[in-house]
């Protein structure tokens, strides 16, 4: 709406203003509690101002043993571990889906339409609908406790297969034409045209999925017995249960709030794209 | 440059015939224009010879060589296409440079070819640009670009011209015509536009329905339409048809008024005459009862019927006519520029 109505505007601000204080208010007791030292953070009630133990919690997390009395992997092992699973996750899910995209759409084989409907109907089964077997066959393959393990059952992705397809079909046929006018076979044809011209596709499929991968938490929790290998998205919940005596907020708040940074970090960085790649259809 | 020969070219999709034994011999530097109504085949025929549609059976040769099988990049052919299929991503120069590149062709030999064909369109402040920087007319260049640097032997142009504004399109249409006399190169252009395919072929091929109605010069297909068919299409305003009888020499129009010139025709007939050969006279036999007039400026059409019938009728008067809707006028017309046709078979009654 485009009306000039100071009241209007009053209003409008006071809703977003309360909408950004509700999504804000637990990431900032997050920030909050990351301040403090252990014993504040066991009183009631719990301090809604910062407290001036940062520099410590952080060093203690992130370096130290984090937890005292328990054996997790320091914290910049987890982050290593699940940004390393992330990338995987989303790279190896970009290339695939990019493959299997480009097959199906075109080149002409028997049962193409089979096959797409195949991978299509691999949506109706998530990671924790064949949990059983797929850890099975992990186990078999002999990737528990390695990256591979990590991100291998994660990469198949139908969605991913189907959005460029889509894009696919919304390039003129004229470049695939003249591009074999040109004499560009099928591989130079897919890295230099349909490459480039799905960038901003790739680059916005690439901020979900690295979202996706790094908040796994049922996959990582199943197949990662060696504290060296887990992700900090499931040792949150470990450090919850982990020590004898009362949770240590403080530092699990810290992890938390290390937890964010990553996939902030590249929203942010990839926000032009990712808003391009989703709303742009001029090709 | 080479001679193309199309040899009883046919082309199905499942059942469906959409050429129907097509011949053609196009001569070494030849401009030829394809043109007909949409669906007629022309854009298929065209794909056919740069190699993007298979050929079902017959032949196309280019030059000696018989190219049925060989992939479009090997039949040193480069084709413009009706929405231009730049590359997006590609600044003006890497456009015109990727064929080249991917033959393999050194930096320095590309850069002066480049160069060259951006002299020739007069493109060279552009080469930097992307695409889609660029307006509908430079756009249209940068694919002529595309098509010259690659020096092949025919050029391909497939509707170019009809996604350009109605000045621009007389403009482009005179540049691509210098540009082939210029170049010399075998070149086959399909459109749709009858104007354009005047204008442009030394020699146009009329498609209808997947059969080539007519193939020849501008002047014999406006002269001596070998069909119906062609007649109308050929010509603006399109020719008036006239249901007659013919016997003796002479047509019995519909409302019983003789004309003379009809040659061997006999029995019932379709004449045809154009709107520019109706010439005004006031004890012509040709009465036709006035409508309306359209007025150009450099001259005026008549629209009417003929006296007496539903018949419509057109006719191109030069200057300013003006008459009350409803007044007669006569018109004759010279034996010369009647045309009779067979109305069951459509074909041109010979004389």
């Amino acid at each position: 709406m485009i009306e000039n109505r100071p009241i209007l505007n009053i209003v409008s601000h006071v809703v977003l203003i309360f909408g950004v204080l509700i999504v804000a208010l637990p990431i900032w007791i997050t920030f909050v509690a990351a301040t403090h030292d252990p014993v504040r953070m066991t009183q009631a009630p719990i301090p809604m101002l910062p407290g001036g133990y940062f520099w410590e919690n952080f060093k203690q997390t992130l370096f130290g043993g984090g937890l005292s009395g328990t054996e997790t992997a320091p914290v910049w092992r987890m982050l290593l571990n699940s940004l390393f699973m992330a990338l995987m996750i989303s790279f190896g899910k970009i290339a695939i889906s990019l493959l299997s995209a480009f097959a199906i759409v075109y080149f002409k084989f028997p049962f193409r339409m089979g096959f797409f409907w195949l991978i299509f109907i691999t949506l109706m089964l998530p990671v924790e609908v064949r949990i059983l077997p797929t850890f099975e066959v992990v186990a078999d393959l002999g990737m528990l406790n390695s990256y591979w393990g990590l991100s291998i059952p994660l990469i198949a992705s139908a969605t991913a297969t189907f959005m460029f397809r889509q894009v696919f079909l919304t390039i003129p046929d004229e470049m695939l034409e003249s591009a074999r006018i040109d004499g560009a076979g099928p591989m130079r044809f897919f890295w230099d045209i349909l490459i480039p011209l799905s960038r901003t596709n790739i680059a916005a499929l690439f901020v979900i999925l690295f979202i996706y991968g790094w908040n796994q938490y049922l996959w990582p929790l199943l197949i990662t017995t060696e504290t060296d290998m887990t992700t900090i998205v499931m040792s949150i919940k470990q450090m919850l249960e982990a020590a004898e005596q009362s949770p240590q907020w403080n530092i699990i708040m810290m992890t938390a709030l290390l937890a964010m940074i990553p996939p902030v970090f590249v929203v942010v960085a990839m926000q032009r794209l990712f808003v391009q790649g989703l709303t742009e259809t001029d090709k | 440059m080479a001679s193309i020969t199309l040899k009883d070219l046919v082309k199905t999709y499942g059942d469906v015939e959409v050429l129907h034994h097509v011949d053609g011999a196009i001569e070494d530097g030849e401009f030829i224009v394809i043109v007909g109504p949409s669906g007629c085949g022309k854009s298929t025929l065209l794909r056919m010879v740069a190699g993007l549609e298979t050929v079902t059976s017959g032949e196309i040769r280019i030059g000696e060589k018989v190219v049925n099988q060989l992939e479009p990049a090997d039949r040193d052919i480069a084709m413009v296409f009706q929405n231009y299929a730049l590359y997006p991503h590609m600044s003006v120069r890497e456009n015109m440079a990727y064929g080249l590149k991917i033959r393999k062709i050194g930096k320095a030999e590309i850069e002066r070819r480049v160069q060259e064909a951006a002299d020739i369109l007069e493109i060279g402040p552009y080469l930097d640009r992307k695409p889609r920087q660029l307006s509908g007319g430079q756009r249209q260049r940068v694919a002529m670009g595309r098509a010259i640097v690659r020096n092949p032997q025919v050029f391909l142009f497939d509707e170019p011209l009809s996604n350009l504004d109605a000045k621009l399109r007389v403009q482009m249409r005179l540049e691509i015509r210098k540009l082939q006399q210029r170049l010399g190169v075998t070149s086959i252009y399909v459109t749709h536009d009858q104007v354009e395919a005047m204008t442009l072929g030394d020699r146009l091929m009329v498609l209808n329905g997947g059969y080539v109605e007519q193939f020849g010069t501008p002047i014999e297909l406006y002269d001596r339409p070998a069909t119906l068919f062609v007649a109308g299409f050929i010509g603006s305003p399109s020719m008036n048809f006239l249901p007659a009888t013919a016997g003796g020499g002479a047509l019995i129009l519909g409302n019983g008024a003789s004309l003379q010139g009809a040659g061997h025709a006999s029995g019932s007939v379709t004449l045809g005459i154009r709107p520019e050969h109706l010439l005004p006279d006031e004890n012509g036999p040709i009465r036709v009862s006035v409508q309306l007039f359209e007025q150009l400026g450099a001259n005026t059409l008549v629209h009417g019927v003929l006296e007496g019938t539903e018949t419509d009728v057109v006719a191109s008067l030069p200057g300013h006519v003006s008459a009350d809707p409803g007044t007669i006028m006569g018109f004759t017309a010279p034996a010369k520029d009647l045309h009779v046709f067979d109305p069951a078979t459509g074909r041109r009654v010979e004389e």
